[in-house]
């Protein structure tokens, strides 16, 4: 900046000013406040280190607990007696423990689209929220997996499912839909955690150095590996996190992918479909945003972190929602049109079963008021930007989504080719305390991880703020400004000499 | 002295000041030197003559065994080991077999990007001469860090402090072993 300039020239520093507005609204900055880098790296470790933990906690953490103890007796009782004890039998052998891992699982995948997709995509907004997303797809698909795994009904024989010599002589069927699923999962699983992980590993060392508390800080030592920010590690941990994110990205693309062939590989009306997996994938990319801004819009309240979530982060993700809520909806229409254009009896009955004819037209309508029209609202730039509007909406999507797979199940089978096998189904008692008791178990897992872990990258933060740009290579925008300025100086001092 | 030096270390309170001092220490000729941020710096790979890193290849060759891993298992269980006949399918149905190969490919790959950069790295490890200093513990929250090892050629105690306080440091530190 010219010193002196901007009294010579107000029309130009206005001229400015409205630049710098515009760049605002095309660009908003990430980081509200004024921040260093010591003041990001207080504000986020604190909440684990220093800030004395919050009576809420407390109270939302024995809550969580206690629903998460139904879990485990419901667990005890159903290994101890069987399946039986589920409402789910022919014909609709599968209930709600599929709809409830498929539910869980779709959760987990907005995690990973952060975390990796808007990565690829060079969205600066991923991350303040990239740490507690991943922490939400590893504890979804940590509910997720035990359905398939009880249903089995013998989870202790589990490892079967894997592929090891055995005197048996037995092998998986590796052309079944099912085994996909074991082989998908398992990789989403373990890919998650060591991504989640490798992104902590920094916040780690930066909470071993600030920890007073020996016991804390050896753990947090040898959690960090001995990480020391060398110039060489972080060249090649920036490699490895790229490439981590390459290929996460076609990992969660699959993964939803392949549980939709659960269904569309079948042959059952209603579940087989072309278009099961971008539908799937969009649904469960909806559902989990809907779950991210669920935890983030307390979270941010709670640990006063609106200078690092801000409003801008909200509204983006409600623009998400609508998207991939629109995708869903097209979903939607396509497979009412699918049942049409089959021309097959079995699929146009599915489809008028389905919506009126049928004992759960109810959970159709009711889905399509909580993902289809629901969303409508968030066109609107008043419903969008409320913060008490995108909480309300998004836990209507997450019910929504859950109806979703209700009625793809359970309308599918509960009446299928032969009416002599038609019958009702409703789940018993023990279904709803195992769903609950996986909520009470995600949440107590979502507030053991806000305690002892940062909950918001601390070191993907520093990088947001402007100093953390070296100058002299690349120019920032005001620099370019700047010069445009001197120019228009010397073109006005051409003029007037 | 008594104690032994690992090398000397400069305190920076920018980004810029590191990656010019960096600049400066590699045109004076110093090869083993190394740089510490609380954040990466794309710049200061250029700076210190940091080369590229072999591990992108590794990854490839983790996803290539993955993916011939995942295949090789489906052909032992349904052609060598077990030939039987599901759903009208040959015995090596390879449309069947992509799912879990494709997981298999990016598992292993993974796996490889994961540890293969710890191992590049050298880590864990949990004791290194530069935790001695006792300002180092802010290298993880704001400040910025330049070290020149006492095992480079040119180094010699006194020349190289002298060099090392006139890059302008916020400080210079003898690290000790």
């Amino acid at each position: 900046m010219v010193a002196g300039f901007d009294e010579r020239n107000p029309e130009l520093k206005r001229a400015m000013e409205d630049i710098k507005e515009i760049q605002r609204k095309i660009y908003p900055p990430m980081v509200e406040g004024e921040h260093t880098f010591a003041t990001v790296t207080d504000k986020i470790s604190d909440v684990t280190l220093k800030r004395k933990t919050p009576f809420h906690w407390f109270i939302g953490f024995g809550i969580a607990f206690i629903i998460a103890q139904v879990l485990l007796f419901t667990i005890m009782y159903l290994v101890t007696t069987g399946i039986g004890i589920w409402g789910n039998n022919q014909p609709v052998g599968w209930a709600f423990d599929i709809i409830n891992f498929v539910w869980w699982i779709g959760i987990g995948h907005a995690g990973t689209l952060i975390s990796a997709i808007l990565l690829l995509l060079n969205q600066k907004w991923r991350t303040s929220i990239n740490r507690f997303a991943e922490a939400m797809t590893l504890f979804a698909v940590a509910c997720a997996g035990m359905f398939p795994l009880l249903h089995t009904g013998r989870p202790w024989l589990a490892y079967w499912m894997l592929p090891y010599p055995n005197t048996m002589g037995m092998w998986q069927n590796y052309r079944s839909p099912l085994m996909w699923d074991v082989f998908a999962v398992s990789t989403y699983a373990t890919v998650s955690a060591l991504f989640w992980y490798v992104g902590l590993i920094p916040d780690l060392a930066t909470l071993r150095d600030r920890a007073k508390n020996p016991y804390f800080r050896f753990i947090y030592a040898a959690l960090s590996w001995g990480w020391r920010g060398s110039a060489r590690h972080w060249h090649r941990y920036e490699i490895a996190y790229l490439l981590l994110a390459g290929i996460s990205t076609p990992l969660v693309l699959s993964v939803h992918s392949i549980v939709s062939f659960d269904f569309s590989v079948s042959q059952v009306p209603g579940w087989h479909a072309t278009i099961f997996p971008p539908y799937f994938v969009a649904g469960a990319i909806f559902a989990g945003f809907a779950m991210v801004l669920i935890l983030c819009i307390p979270l941010r309240h709670w640990y006063r972190m609106k200078d690092f979530i801000t409003h801008t982060h909200l509204v983006y993700m409600g623009k998400v929602m609508l998207a991939t809520g629109l995708i869903v909806c097209y979903g939607y229409a396509m497979e009412l049109f699918f049942g049409w254009y089959s021309a097959a009896q079995y699929e146009v009955f599915m489809i008028k079963n389905r919506i009126w004819e049928g004992p759960y037209w109810w959970s159709y309508w009711l889905l399509i008021l909580c993902n289809g029209m629901s969303i409508q609202l968030l066109w609107f730039k008043r419903f969008r930007e409320s913060e008490f509007w995108l909480f309300l909406i998004s836990i209507v999507v997450s019910i929504g989504m859950w109806l979703e797979r209700f009625v793809i199940i359970v309308t599918s089978l509960h009446r299928d080719f032969l009416p002599s096998s038609w019958a009702m189904y409703s789940p018993t008692m023990f279904d709803w305390s195992m769903f609950l008791g996986t909520l009470g178990f995600f949440f107590t897992l979502i507030y053991l991880f806000v305690r002892f872990l940062p909950i918001i990258s601390i070191f993907e933060v520093r990088t947001l703020l402007p100093d953390a740009n070296v100058h002299g290579h690349h120019q920032d925008f005001e620099e370019m400004v700047n010069e445009v300025e001197i120019e228009h100086i010397d073109k006005d001092k051409g003029k007037v000499s | 002295m008594d104690k032994k030096i690992y090398g000397l270390m400069a305190e920076f309170d920018t980004p810029t000041e590191l990656v010019d001092a960096a600049r400066q220490v590699r045109d004076a000729g110093y090869k083993k030197t190394d740089a510490f941020s609380p954040f990466p710096l794309h710049e200061i790979d250029e700076a210190l003559g940091i080369r590229r890193s072999i591990l992108p290849f590794l990854v490839f060759g983790g996803g290539v065994v993955g993916l011939l891993a995942g295949l090789g298992l489906q052909w032992f269980v349904h052609v060598w080991d077990y030939p039987l006949i599901v759903g009208g399918r040959p015995h090596f149905s390879l449309p069947a077999f992509i799912p879990p190969a494709y997981e298999l490919t990016i598992l292993f790959a993974a796996f490889v990007a994961v540890f293969g950069m710890l191992f590049l790295n050298g880590l864990p490890q949990p004791y290194h001469p530069v935790f001695n200093v006792e300002r180092f513990a802010l290298a993880t929250r704001e400040k910025f860090f330049l070290l020149i090892e006492a095992k480079d050629e040119i180094y010699d105690y006194e020349e190289t402090r002298k060099f090392m306080e006139s890059l302008n440091p916020q400080e210079v530190f003898d690290v000790e072993e």
